[in-house]
């Protein structure tokens, strides 16, 4: 069952987005680069979390849309100046629900592994759409022009010293309403029929639920939010590649959510951070990140089952309540 | 006309060559319900030990069962160690199992040999053109590649349709509690169809490897190619792996032949028609 943070939790995750946005009065340039980069992550994490821990599906097949959604970046290039932001990201939004859209109402047809597998080959057919097809630019990736903060003709120009600031709060803004998003969804009739049919599809089908458009509805949304995600990496990167589209990114961002905690909404959140973390200090201990990444999944699957969001204090969960004594109740 | 015959016949021999991996991977699906996203990666430990046994010794006869044997010891050593306490896992679970086995297999790659690409000579027996119809002539390795998958092919249906263990492993796949009412020992049985279908991955690993050369992170593709057969023949049966991966060879390698432009994407939109048309595959038993 998927848990939203109560009060005390959300206060919590408030003091670290705001942790997060203080980051630029002390931190070097490169630091802010890298919660940017996490930021990012946590977002596409967060989308897949909506079909993982909300919905149930398990899809290999996600960042195809996260890399649709990056590549819009450079599809809109093709139209002249660099775009508004304002235009850009609904643009990559549409373009990786359109992408979600078409995979998801072929893949649901199937189920569970064979879900699993039908999703891995269609993010694998986008990967080609963008690596070996004039569309993508070419199969190492191709610079992009950053889209632009103007509305109405009226630009605001950042400066290359302010650009890491600038992004680093843009992405965690868009992190926040993503999470905030999401967690009023799940109040909805929408998202308590997700959760239902995670628990059971067949009774949610018996009780007059369409599941099947549910379901669809749910990956096109998960896809658009993984599109978002995607429109900040290539913005904040103004270099994208058809290894975005890569179906091991899928498989990170499951890793993202098993590492936070499948059981919480902000688990994702807290595993891209986990990620980007152990993949920086690994990289300062070893050149040999997969098998550190490698050992660390071992790790988690054989050990800690429910993520840095499960992570209690074990001595006094363990302890079973004991019946109150005479001592106990004397003050 | 010779042209088209050549692609043909290197499509049979491609599918077959799926046939060999797809087969181990929706035997072990249908028994344990696990699914293996390592099995391309053992695919390409077959072809690195190809490539080590043949440049070690010059032959290539002796990797093909080097490749098996050394299949059969790591399957065993995989499902004992690792899978046995993953069947009853979530599917998220057995993915990331799945996923580390790759970056750790792919990392002691290349901390034994490297990342670079290398080629396995073709034996010097097989190194010729056979003269087939008219002027057309073929590659004597790719037919013998051909007549030794299809007899493993031959050999795995015998084995599955006429032996104890063969009718046990059905049984398993069908219904897994009757294993148990019947008295057999589904750990047993596990431990079986894992290992054959490690080893068929690597014996395929190894039959490619002069075909393809050998180089890092070879399995992906073959490992997705694998998925859409498995999905487009039909759910966990090895006729429909069988037929389906003929078909994905040979529309695989006609259309990289005659479509260059649609060159990797035909396979996906025949995939995608059969899920509009029969979602649980061409071949199923339904």
């Amino acid at each position: 069952m998927l848990t939203v943070a109560g009060r005390n939790g959300t206060l919590a995750l408030g003091a670290a987005a705001l942790a997060v946005a203080a980051l630029p009065l002390f931190a070097e340039a490169y630091y802010l680069e890298l919660a940017s980069t996490a930021l990012v992550l946590a977002m596409f994490a967060l989308s897949l979390q909506l079909l993982v821990g909300v919905t149930g599906l398990v899809s290999l097949g996600h960042a195809a849309f996260f890399g649709v959604g990056a590549y819009a970046i450079h599809l809109l290039g093709a139209f002249g100046a660099a775009p508004s932001v304002l235009l850009s990201l609904p643009a990559a939004m549409l373009l990786a629900a359109l992408a979600a859209f078409t995979v998801g109402a072929l893949a649901l047809r199937t189920r569970g592994f064979f879900f699993l597998m039908t999703t891995l080959a269609f993010g694998q057919m986008l990967f080609f759409v963008f690596h070996d097809t004039p569309l993508g630019g070419g199969a190492d990736g191709v610079f992009v022009t950053r889209p632009s903060f103007s509305l109405f003709g009226l630009e605001w120009v950042i400066s290359r010293q302010d650009r890491p600031t600038v992004m680093l709060l843009l992405n965690l803004g868009v992190l926040v309403a993503m999470y905030a998003g999401l967690a009023l969804l799940l109040r909805t009739m929408f998202g308590r029929a997700l959760l239902g049919i995670r628990a059971n599809e067949h009774r949610m089908r018996s009780m007059g639920f369409d599941t099947y458009w549910l379901q669809l509805g749910a990956f096109t949304l998960a896809g658009a939010m993984a599109g978002i995600a995607g429109h900040m990496w290539g913005m904040t990167q103004a270099f994208v590649s058809p290894e975005l589209l890569a179906w091991h990114r899928s498989a990170e961002a499951l890793l993202m959510i098993l590492l936070g905690g499948l059981g919480a909404l902000h688990g994702p959140i807290l595993g891209a951070f986990a990620f980007v973390g152990l993949g920086e200090i690994a990289g300062q201990i070893t050149e040999r990140q997969r098998l550190v990444e490698g050992l660390v999944i071992l790790a988690v699957v054989l050990g800690l089952r429910h993520g840095i969001a499960g992570i209690r204090l074990p001595a006094l969960r363990r302890l079973p309540a004991p019946a109150p004594t005479a001592k106990e109740a004397a003050p | 006309m010779s042209g088209l015959a050549a692609q043909l016949l290197n499509g049979l021999q491609y599918g077959l060559l799926l046939f060999l991996i797809s087969s181990g991977l929706t035997l072990i699906f249908g028994v344990m319900g696990v699914i293996n996203l390592a099995h391309g990666s053992l695919f390409m430990i077959g072809a690195y030990i190809a490539f080590v046994v043949a440049g070690g010794t010059g032959s290539l006869w002796l990797a093909l069962p080097a490749a098996v044997l050394g299949g059969l010891a790591l399957g065993a050593l995989l499902e004992r160690g690792l899978f046995r306490r993953f069947y009853h896992r979530e599917h998220l679970d057995q993915v990331l199992l799945t996923f580390a086995l790759i970056l750790l297999f792919e990392e002691g790659r290349s901390m034994l040999l490297g990342n670079d690409f290398h080629s396995v000579a073709v034996p010097a027996a097989l190194d010729v053109a056979v003269p087939m119809v008219g002027d057309f002539s073929y590659s004597a390795y790719r037919l013998a590649v051909l007549v030794a998958c299809l007899a493993v092919a031959a050999a795995m249906f015998l084995a599955i349709e006429r032996t104890r263990i063969g009718s046990a492993i059905r049984a398993a796949a069908e219904k897994p509690e009757m294993v148990d009412l019947l008295g057999l020992d589904a750990r047993q049985i596990h431990l079986v169809v894992f290992a054959v279908g490690t080893a068929l991955a690597m014996l395929a690993g190894a039959l490619a490897a002069p075909l393809h050369s050998v180089y890092p992170n070879m399995g992906h593709g073959f490992l997705i190619i694998c998925f859409v057969v498995v999905v487009v023949g039909g759910v966990g049966s090895i006729a429909g792996a069988f037929w389906g991966a003929l078909l994905i060879g040979v529309v695989d390698t006609l259309s990289k032949a005659y479509l260059p432009f649609a060159a990797g994407l035909a396979v996906y939109v025949l995939m995608a028609a059969v899920l509009l048309w029969r979602p649980t595959g061409l071949f199923a038993r339904s």
